[in-house]
């Protein structure tokens, strides 16, 4: 059974998304800073008249921070009942392909939270990203 | 389910909550026929329905009780309590049954029999059933998300969307048309006609949301009656201000913490009947419970006459249970040692019962109030009784804020946790630097300093260096001063819960999204208290001035200069801001002064001073409902002041005069204030209507009409349209009254001295016994209801 993809690119990385959980795709401009909150949460952003909370897609795999300001991608997403944008490098397009297989190669522990299996799309594997580990963020450092 | 079961369910329901009380009173009160027949129409009812739907067991429930019932009616048996408590168990169960069927489950009809059996004359007490058969349905209810609306609202909010349409349409056409030229105007009226008929829309929805507290407080009788048995106690309830409205939410919310408020006063509040006549006291103990509007708060008061909570005893616990220390116990005010039957795990009842020992304590009622946005205040004499009163915004959605500003971020405060707000640098206002940490004094107060960008970017404090100082009071009690760069707008916002990494932050209550479309945060003030470390022990530093304050029930008011140069003072709460206007907005119209301002007219006040000729300084007031404005010269400052001492003689702006700093200072008063206001607000639309014969005469139109117009009547003059349906007509000198109209004549004439005795007529220059004239002939025609 073949289901659809957004493939987009984080910390430069083609990645797929599982289309299903994508409500739309963005270009923000403004994001409103959000202080003493987890890092991986870079602000707030209006979208129609709804508030959505930007998730640093980078900063959620513990790969770096996202440089907020100028124009930025987002994949905007649902979870839990509250709406979130994404921050990504780039949009491709939505691809249809086949059920999801485990990654066939070692992740680094960063990829390996968020990844839940691969996908094939001409002929290239991409990983498939579960949007609710990036809203989640790293787990937390002991203190 | 099945459309007219759905109906029955939901209107039995319905009548049930209501039905509990009228039963307890008809217990109280068996003469009342009218509660007894309603009880009996209620069953009749179901007994009806149930026939006609096919439901077997609660036909034979419902019609053993209506047989019963019927006895009664026909005086065949005398009502006792056995009768009250079948009556009460069988109702009890038709609801345990209504919510099986639309739920789907079964119950047991074991206890059936045993309840239709107590409903016969001389069985014994029911309650042992009635227990046996409520205890298993104890789990939480499921509440249905139904409700019912009067047609009329929904008349009016068919209507409105209909505007609202055509509002679109209009707006649309003026956006066509915009683009050939002139454009601007026309546009902009059609966006404001708009969101006229959003806010109205906005209005009605929210109507939609309100339900009376009846629904809340009509299940408290049976709760009282029920628990005093069980207790053996006397109580008697009083309830008062039922049809208060609510959000529904909101309803729902608190009606546990109330159940459990009620719970505590007569398990723990209320004493036994003879400790009651030891202490001097009546045996029937009174428990009050009522329910008013404040602003944008609803207030609910609940006052017991028992023994009250003994803060001392509480603090010994509190310092066992290693709670607080000893040193620290010392200081506390008694307002700080009645907070701590918030803390949880502290109680002073002397043995957990099974009323109200279940583990929830006030802690727990406190959070769940907190959580919707309110407060518990806590008042007690011990000996003499308690008074809880819970304070709940109106509803759960859109809050009245400010918004601030640190550096480049805006954030919101809710309104109802603000105090005050003042300026750095100013006379009344000092800060110390004291072991780390800073110290506001604010007009001899000390309250700690918070940063606001200390907490959020955990910085040291340069709240030395924030602009403005805004007072804040959190839920627990404690209270602070925060620092910020600036003060901007006062909104009304929608508040939403924004995501939980954003709620795990602490000291955020919420998103929003104002009228720039940015959006904002709101901020939790108990949460920044806690993130700051302001602990609610600080408060023990002011402690003596507020045994002191408890002695007169201080007020705090806004010291101001007036136009005419005198210092006035008004109750603060009623001031919802100070703004600047431009003098063109304020022109006197029709006899009144008024303000254009935010595109609306506000009445206008003043001291009658004349007004600055560019720029008018105005308080906007607010009681909920009405808003006006009143001119003043410059704000002094806020003060502390007892309830006026010398009253004025006559009504007016004056209420009378009160002591600041020893110096006597009049008081403005708020309550004519917004008499008048209201009465600007409405005489153009439901004023009665004054006749004025002789429209020829300019006198009449220009000096007579106005004079009417603004005492609030609406004015016709003779040969004008609808001038058949006038209320009163004023007649000049011997002119005649106009022919066919029952309607009560006030004569005027021009001469000083009245013709003879039986000369009725009014000198036109009298204005008092004019209108006094007006008012008595249109009350004396209601009265009589049309007889002339």
């Amino acid at each position: 059974m073949e289901t659809l993809f957004l493939i987009a690119s984080i910390a430069g990385q083609r990645v797929a998304l599982p289309a299903y959980h994508v409500e739309s795709v963005v270009e923000m401009e403004s994001v409103t800073p959000v202080p003493l909150v987890v890092p991986h949460i870079a602000g707030l952003f209006a979208l129609r008249s709804r508030v959505l909370t930007v998730i640093d897609s980078l900063a959620a795999l513990g790969l770096g921070r996202t440089p907020i300001g100028g124009l930025m991608q987002a994949v905007i997403v649902g979870c839990d009942g509250h709406p979130y944008a994404l921050l990504v490098e780039s949009v491709e397009d939505v691809v249809r392909a086949p059920r999801p297989q485990p990654p066939c190669a070692v992740l680094s522990p960063e990829w390996a939270r968020a990844a839940r299996g691969m996908i094939e799309h001409e002929g290239e594997p991409l990983l498939l990203i579960d949007p609710a580990a990036l809203v989640a963020g790293p787990p937390a450092i002991a203190a | 389910m099945d459309d007219l079961l759905g109906e029955f369910i939901a209107e039995t329901r319905e009548t049930l909550d209501a039905l509990a009380g009228e039963v307890v009173a008809w217990e109280a009160a068996p003469e009342d026929r009218a509660r007894l027949d309603a009880i009996f129409r209620f069953v009749h009812t179901v007994k009806g329905s149930c026939g006609f739907l096919d439901l077997p067991r609660l036909e034979r429930l419902s019609h053993a009780a209506e047989d019963a019932l019927a006895d009664v009616r026909a005086d065949r048996r005398k009502p006792d309590a056995a009768l009250v408590s079948a009556v009460l168990a069988v109702i009890d169960r038709i609801g345990e049954l209504t919510d099986a069927i639309e739920t789907g489950e079964s119950l047991s009809d074991g206890e059936d029999a045993m309840l239709i059996a107590a409903l016969a004359p001389g069985a014994g007490d029911a309650r042992a059933v009635t227990l046996a058969a409520s205890s298993p349905s104890a789990g939480p209810r499921a509440v249905s998300r139904s409700i019912r609306l009067p047609v009329e609202l929904l008349d009016r909010m068919m209507a409105g969307v209909s505007d609202m349409v055509l509002a679109r349409n209009e707006l649309a056409r003026s956006l066509r048309d915009g683009e050939g030229g002139d454009g601007g105007l026309g546009i902009e009226a059609a966006f404001e006609r708009l969101s006229q008929c959003i806010g109205e829309m906005r209005d009605a929805i929210s109507r939609t949301r309100m339900a009376r507290i009846d629904t809340l407080f009509s299940a408290l009788p049976r709760l009282v009656r029920d628990l005093s048995a069980d207790l053996g106690k006397l109580v008697c309830l009083e309830v008062e201000g039922g049809d208060v409205e609510l959000d529904r939410e909101m309803i729902e919310m608190i009606r546990d913490p109330l159940t459990h408020i009620v719970r505590n006063a007569i398990d723990h509040g209320i004493e036994s009947p003879e400790e009651r006549k030891r202490a001097g006291k009546p045996p029937v103990g009174r428990l009050r419970i009522s329910a008013r509007q404040a602003g944008n708060q609803i207030l609910i008061d609940a006052i017991d006459d028992g023994r009250g909570i003994d803060g001392d005893r509480l603090v010994q616990k509190a310092i066992d249970a290693g709670l607080v220390g000893a040193d620290q116990a010392a200081s506390m005010s008694w307002s700080r040692k009645l907070d701590l039957i918030f803390t949880a795990g502290l109680s002073t009842a002397r043995e957990v019962s099974a009323i109200s020992g279940r583990g929830v304590g006030m802690d727990v009622v406190r959070a769940n109030v907190e959580r919707i946005g309110g407060l518990v205040d806590v008042d007690s004499r011990p000996g003499a009784g308690l008074r809880l009163t819970l304070r709940v915004p109106l509803t759960l959605t859109i809050i009245p804020a400010l918004t601030i500003s640190l550096a480049e971020t805006y954030f919101a405060i809710p309104r109802s946790a603000i105090e005050e707000i003042v300026r750095r640098g100013g006379r009344a206002v000092r800060i110390d630097r004291m072991g780390g940490g800073l110290v506001a004094s604010i007009r001899g107060e000390r309250l700690p300093l918070v940063d606001l960008g200390a907490v959020l970017a955990g910085e040291p404090g340069r709240a030395d260096e924030r602009a403005i100082l805004v007072v804040l009071k959190a839920g627990g009690g404690e209270r602070y001063v925060l620092g910020v760069d600036a003060v901007h707008d006062h909104e009304e916002l929608v508040v939403k819960p924004a995501a939980p990494g954003v709620m795990a932050a602490g000291i955020y209550a919420g998103a929003t999204l104002p009228d720039n479309s940015r959006p904002m945060l709101l901020l939790d003030v108990s949460g920044i208290a806690d993130a700051a470390g302001v602990a609610a022990g600080e408060e023990a530093a002011d402690a003596p001035a507020e045994v002191d304050a408890a002695e007169e029930e201080l007020l705090p008011a806004l010291l101001f200069r007036d136009l005419d140069c005198v210092e006035r003072a008004i109750g603060l709460a009623l001031v919802e801001r100070i703004e600047d206007v431009p003098a063109a907005a304020a022109s006197r119209s029709a006899g009144r002064m008024r303000l254009a301002h935010d595109g609306r007219i506000l009445p206008l006040f003043g001291c009658g001073a004349p007004l600055p000729p560019d720029c008018i300084r105005i308080l906007r007031m607010n009681d909920g409902t009405t808003q006006l404005a009143y001119a003043i010269d410059s704000v002094i400052d806020i003060v502390s002041i007892g309830s006026a001492q010398g009253m004025a003689a006559e009504p007016g702006p004056i209420a009378g005069v009160a002591l600041v700093e020893g110096r006597p200072v009049e008081l403005l008063d708020p309550y004519w204030l917004f008499a008048e206001g209201v009465a600007q607000a409405v005489s153009r639309e439901t004023g009665p209507l004054c006749l004025i014969v002789d429209a020829s005469d300019p006198w009449t139109r220009q000096v007579l009409g106005p004079l009417v117009s603004a005492a609030g009547y609406r004015v016709a003059f003779q040969g004008d349209e609808g001038g058949a349906e006038a209320d009163v007509v004023i007649a000049t000198g011997s002119a005649p009254p106009p022919l066919g109209l029952a309607v009560p004549v006030v004569r005027i004439r021009s001469e000083v001295q009245g013709r003879g005795e039986d000369d009725d007529s009014i000198y036109r220059y009298d204005r008092t016994g004019l209108l006094d004239a007006l008012r008595y002939r249109i009350e004396a025609r209601r009265a009589s209801g049309r007889r002339y």
